[in-house]
């Protein structure tokens, strides 16, 4: 076999491998699997948001002709609830985590109350009809900050004024000092509305279970398998880990819903090894927006003070974040570590303090949602230095100019319990999305149009945020309860093929394209001669998943590392056949060759070969190129950039057009520009769309009247504007790709930059703040309530 | 979203329909698009133990101009009408109209008649419909009779149709010279429903309105004409001012919905900006 010359793959943008598949129907999702002797699950769920069960009858729902079981909350006792893994800022006993089935008591519009299994999903659905069950109305709160006030209706017994945890971090003291004697102070009421992330794919279970060895295998639309094997086993079921596995089908989406584990996992387990049959059940869309996590939910109370010459000098923030009915796998870190430690943004703030309060109310549970915390903290800087740029009479972009952190000054520590920010230049990314714009000329038009009474806003956002959390020990400090380290094997089969095995996973993030491309490039070797395998706990070496822009970061790092230990072994064995010594041997082009005798040299097709039948191996060496990494990364990386749009807004209707959007993205060195591009799309319409579009709302009894995709406005291509992206290329010092993460960046970027223009456009009629989403309706007030 | 169990057949032209109406009675429901019948099957909401298919029944198909009158057969499909030469031709407000529903895959199964039978309070057709004047031919076991638009809509999804009665053919007036139609619509971005869609229609001569007639769908629990606004128009030069005019009367005397993304306030203010503009539109094209 011979080295082919391979051109660099690296910086190329590649078609995702992983799309003629997806785009030609071709795909396996979690509803195409289907087993022999299957059944089907339907979920009975409360209507109301809060109640007491008083009694449930099951009998005629059983007799149904095709019902195979039915279940209620106390047949499944024998089992725990499911766990929260990252219990941060500390509990007292007032953990409160769902059960598979309610027992007693019901706290969230869509609650299970009964489980009917059936031999197909009609019947299952039919049998719900049967089930009579007698409540006993509660009660309901559903804001975060209603359900701390006195009286308010009490969601756990061990938890009063429905708080899970208060969490600060900063400097209390000082910043009260700081806001007590500064020349100017800006304060103002942010809500971060709560959202629903809506995969294309809604998300589900199947399991079966084999008596003989007492093994279960789960299929599930998952961003963790390896995850969620463990909580189920050895948390929940009290089992040896190793008698569960866990398969990720393709997966549709998943945007950070899919982490965690959830109650179907467990009652088509429980069920399945009670009947001796597998269990399916796959979510429709209404119960995806009813039971499934949602993102966001704060309400902050907020104040920015600092100097007439634009100087911030301090912040003081008090939010209360709602978590739901019960804590989600990863929601207390979500609200806190993930959101109050990086509320200062791309800025030098002396004094800062943060407070957290998050509470319990009759809602489904929220937790990660593509950008987990750091699109809320974004946010808020962001909107505050519109505010305080406003209030001085400054331009914004000037303001943020002089507030940033600077070059030399990094690694930089922000005062809020982070490792330091790993690198960073803000100036350059705001420098260029100012001129791609064409700042000063759009602010000329923008005076222009005014006189004409037309109304065009522009809107900044300097954001940074915080990727591939880590290391395993600084996360743990913050309560995160496992590692966050990722693993990869890389083995160079007996042809010269390359087989990659991840704990890292694509729904979209192309990981099998751009680890791909990598590993083609260390060795040397064809793009297509490298197979990356993942999302199987059977196959896989065992890592925690995708999720928090960390798949490239650290899980390509695993592998880059494995990637180096198969060259070191390969030059090894080419001094060795070669007669060499070993430190002579340089690995270039596929090929290793000594030092200053390039035609000394064996190509990598040769070596793998002599390694792979291994029959006269040198001492101490053993057959086969087969190398594992489990890579815990120094410190996070911390993607930043600049947005700026513009909108127009019309006076007679609230209409929003969103002419131009402009995004300037440092996400550190690119591997695949296509793919990079194609997450900053994807992630500034998340954006885009809870500023102008989503809102998950319930009513004051706990019903959600954004139910169903003809309420709740997930924004289509066409009312989404082009994307003007570009980029500056600071490398991240934490890991040899000198990569950042690009998952979530366009999301943290970009809600305030449309907010920021829309109330820009609105300065005229004395708007200062606007809580999203801005609705034309919104929009239309409140330029008619300053006429 | 599973339906309760229901019976499917199919209907290959009207006299099967009928015969099959008569046949399950109340229980049954004609499907042709399915569009709004099905979600309502998938929620539970409505639970038919019949299905009569009339998708494919070829005497509800056809688009024809007969002297003044525009006939679209009730089983058009919105794709079909809104790429019909002579639609667009003749009366363009129902080919744009029909072009803004939903999306690509709506529009190519949802059907002109199964839309004016649903008669929901938030279709874009009922005020067009309306403000057009047209009219529907409905057949039934008994014979065939004529529904005028005004006497269509009775209340929120409720028509004058009886059960045992199929629409077979929407008629909708040609419009000529000295003619304008228009629709105008504010989109719920989830659904794409109209929040406020006002459809105005008028004849000019010499200068001046003779004729006026506008419909207003969506705001409120059924499309409904608005006189006080059509009065207005008449003997006007239709100019900016008298547009502005008359459309600041609509939806003063109608009952009007709310939701999470358009209260009742912004509803009825809308409605008076979407006025303006439908008849606007419609007097830049009666005047040529």
């Amino acid at each position: 076999m011979t080295a082919e010359a391979t051109t660099r793959m690296v910086g190329r943008a590649l078609k995702r491998r992983e799309d003629p598949q997806l785009i030609t129907g071709h795909g396996n999702f979690l509803d195409d699997v289907k087993l022999n002797g299957m059944t089907h699950a339907a979920v009975l769920r409360s209507p109301y948001a809060h109640a007491r069960i008083r009694s449930i009858n099951t009998s005629k729902a059983k007799a149904l002709p095709g019902v195979v079981a039915v279940y209620v909350g106390t047949d499944m006792t024998d089992v725990n609830p499911l766990p929260c893994a990252w219990p941060a800022g500390g509990f007292k006993n007032n953990l409160n985590t769902p059960r598979a089935i309610a027992v007693d008591v019901v706290r969230f519009a869509g609650e299970a109350v009964a489980v009917v299994i059936a031999e197909d999903r009609y019947i299952a659905r039919d049998a719900l009809d049967l089930i009579d069950v007698d409540y006993e109305p509660l009660a309901v709160v559903v804001d975060p900050e209603k359900a701390t006030h006195p009286g308010a209706p009490q969601l756990h017994e061990n938890a009063p004024n429905n708080i899970v945890v208060e969490w600060n971090a900063g400097n209390r003291d000082s910043t009260n000092a700081a806001v007590a004697n500064a020349q100017v102070v800006v304060k103002e009421r942010i809500v971060n509305q709560r959202l629903m992330p809506t995969p294309m794919e809604t998300r589900g279970s199947i399991a079966s279970y084999e008596s003989s060895t007492g093994e279960f295998t789960l299929w599930s639309s998952s961003q963790a398998p390896h995850v969620h094997r463990l909580l189920l086993t050895a948390f929940v079921f009290g089992i040896p880990e190793t008698k569960l596995r866990v398969i990720a089908p393709n997966v549709g989406g998943g945007f950070g819903q899919k982490i965690f584990v959830y109650q179907d996992m467990v009652f088509c387990m429980w069920a399945a090894r009670k009947l001796g049959r597998p269990v399916k059940f796959v979510e429709d869309r209404s119960e995806n927006f009813k039971s499934s996590s949602h993102g966001r939910d704060h309400v902050t109370d907020v104040e920015i003070c600092g100097t007439r010459d634009g100087r911030v000098t301090g912040l003081r923030i008090k939010t209360y974040a709602g978590l739901g009915a019960y804590l989600s796998t990863i929601a207390p870190g979500v609200a806190t570590t993930l959101y109050g430690r990086i509320v200062t943004g791309v800025y030098k703030i002396p004094n800062v303090s943060i407070d957290v309060i998050a509470t319990y109310t009759n809602t489904a549970m929220v937790d990660a949602y593509r950008g987990a915390g750091r699109p809320e903290a974004s946010y808020l800087i962001e909107r505050m230095m519109d505010r305080w740029a406003a209030e001085l009479g400054m331009d914004p972009a000037e303001v943020r100019r002089i507030n940033f952190i600077q070059p030399h000054e990094f690694p930089y520590n922000n005062g809020l319990g982070l490792l330091p920010y790993d690198s960073g230049n803000y100036a350059p990314a705001l420098d260029k999305a100012l001129a791609t714009i064409g700042y000063a000329d759009m602010r000329r038009e923008q005076a222009e149009l005014r006189k004409q009474g037309r109304y065009l806003g522009i809107g900044i956002s300097s954001y940074v945020e915080i990727c591939g959390v880590a290391p395993t020990a600084w996360a743990n400090g913050q309560g995160w309860g496992a590692g966050l380290w990722e693993s990869a094997n890389v083995r160079i089969h007996l042809t010269g093929q390359v087989v990659v095995t991840t704990g890292s996973l694509p729904h979209g993030q192309g990981v099998e394209t751009t680890f791909a491309q990598i590993v083609a490039d260390e060795l040397g070797v064809p793009y297509d001669n490298v197979l990356i395998e993942h999302s199987d706990t059977a196959g896989t070496p065992f890592g925690y998943g995708t999720y928090g822009s960390r798949s490239l970061a650290v899980g390509g790092t695993a592998m880059v590392k494995s990637v180096q230990k198969i060259k070191e072994k390969a030059k090894r064995l080419a001094a060795h056949l070669l007669e060499a010594n070993p430190d002579d041997m340089v690995f270039a082009d596929g090929k290793v060759h000594v030092k200053g005798s390039p035609d000394k040299s064996k190509t990598f097709g040769e070596i793998a070969l002599y390694a792979s039948v291994g029959a006269s191996m040198p001492n101490g060496e053993e057959p086969f190129l087969d190398e594992t990494t489990y890579y815990d990364p120094p410190n996070c990386t911390f993607p930043f950039g600049t947005h700026i749009c513009i909108v127009e807004v019309t006076p007679e209707t609230g209409a929003i057009e969103l002419k131009r959007y402009v995004g300037v993205d440092d996400v550190g060195n690119i591997i695949n520009p296509l793919i990079v591009h194609g997450q900053l799309h994807g992630g500034i319409a998340q954006g885009i769309a809870q500023a102008l579009f989503e809102q998950a709302v319930y009513d004051d009894n706990g019903q959600l009247l954004s139910g169903t995709l003809m309420d709740y406005a997930v924004p289509t291509a066409a009312m989404l504007p082009n994307y003007e992206i570009d980029h500056t290329v600071t490398p991240s010092p934490v890991n040899p790709l000198g990569v950042k993460g690009a998952g979530e960046a366009g999301t943290i970027g970009s809600a305030q930059c449309v907010m920021n223009a829309i109330i820009d456009a609105l300065s005229p009629f004395g708007v200062q703040h606007m809580q999203m989403p801005a609705t034309p309706e919104r929009v239309w007030k409140a330029m008619h309530a300053h006429k | 979203m599973i339906p309760a169990a229901f019976q499917y057949v199919k209907a290959n032209s009207v006299a099967e329909a009928l015969v099959l109406l008569q046949q399950h009675g109340e229980d049954a429901k004609l499907v042709a698009g399915g569009h709004s019948l099905l979600p309502a099957m998938k929620l539970r909401l409505s639970q038919p133990t019949v299905l009569i298919d009339i998708a494919a029944a070829n005497d509800l198909k056809g688009i024809a101009v007969n002297g003044n009158t525009l006939s679209i057969g009730a089983g058009e499909t919105y794709h079909a009408i809104a790429s019909s030469a002579a639609v667009k031709r003749t009366c363009a407000i129902v080919a744009d109209c029909v072009g803004q529903i939903g999306d690509i895959q709506v529009r190519n199964a949802g059907t002109i008649g199964g839309a004016l039978a649903h008669a929901d309070p938030a279709a874009d057709l009922t005020a067009v419909f309306l403000a057009l004047g047209g009219s529907v031919s409905v057949a039934s076991a008994s014979g065939t009779r004529q529904i005028a638009a005004d006497d269509m809509f009775v209340a929120m999804l409720t028509t004058a149709l009886d059960s045992g009665e199929i629409i077979t053919t929407v008629h909708v007036p040609v419009i000529g010279a000295g003619q304008g139609a228009s629709y105008a619509k504010l989109k719920h971005p989830a659904s794409r429903y109209a929040i406020v869609g006002v459809a105005a229609m008028v004849s000019m001569s010499g200068g001046k309105i003779t004729s006026a007639r506008v419909a207003v769908t969506g705001a409120g629990p059924q499309a409904v004409r608005q006189t006080a606004t059509e009065q207005a128009l008449i003997g006007t030069d239709g100019g900016d001012a008298a547009s502005k005019a008359a459309a600041s009367k609509a939806g003063d005397d109608m009952d009007y919905l709310g939701d999470i993304h358009a209260s009742e306030e912004y509803r009825r203010a809308m409605v008076k900006v979407y006025a303006a503009r439908a008849i606007s539109a419609a007097v830049a094209q009666a005047r040529g």
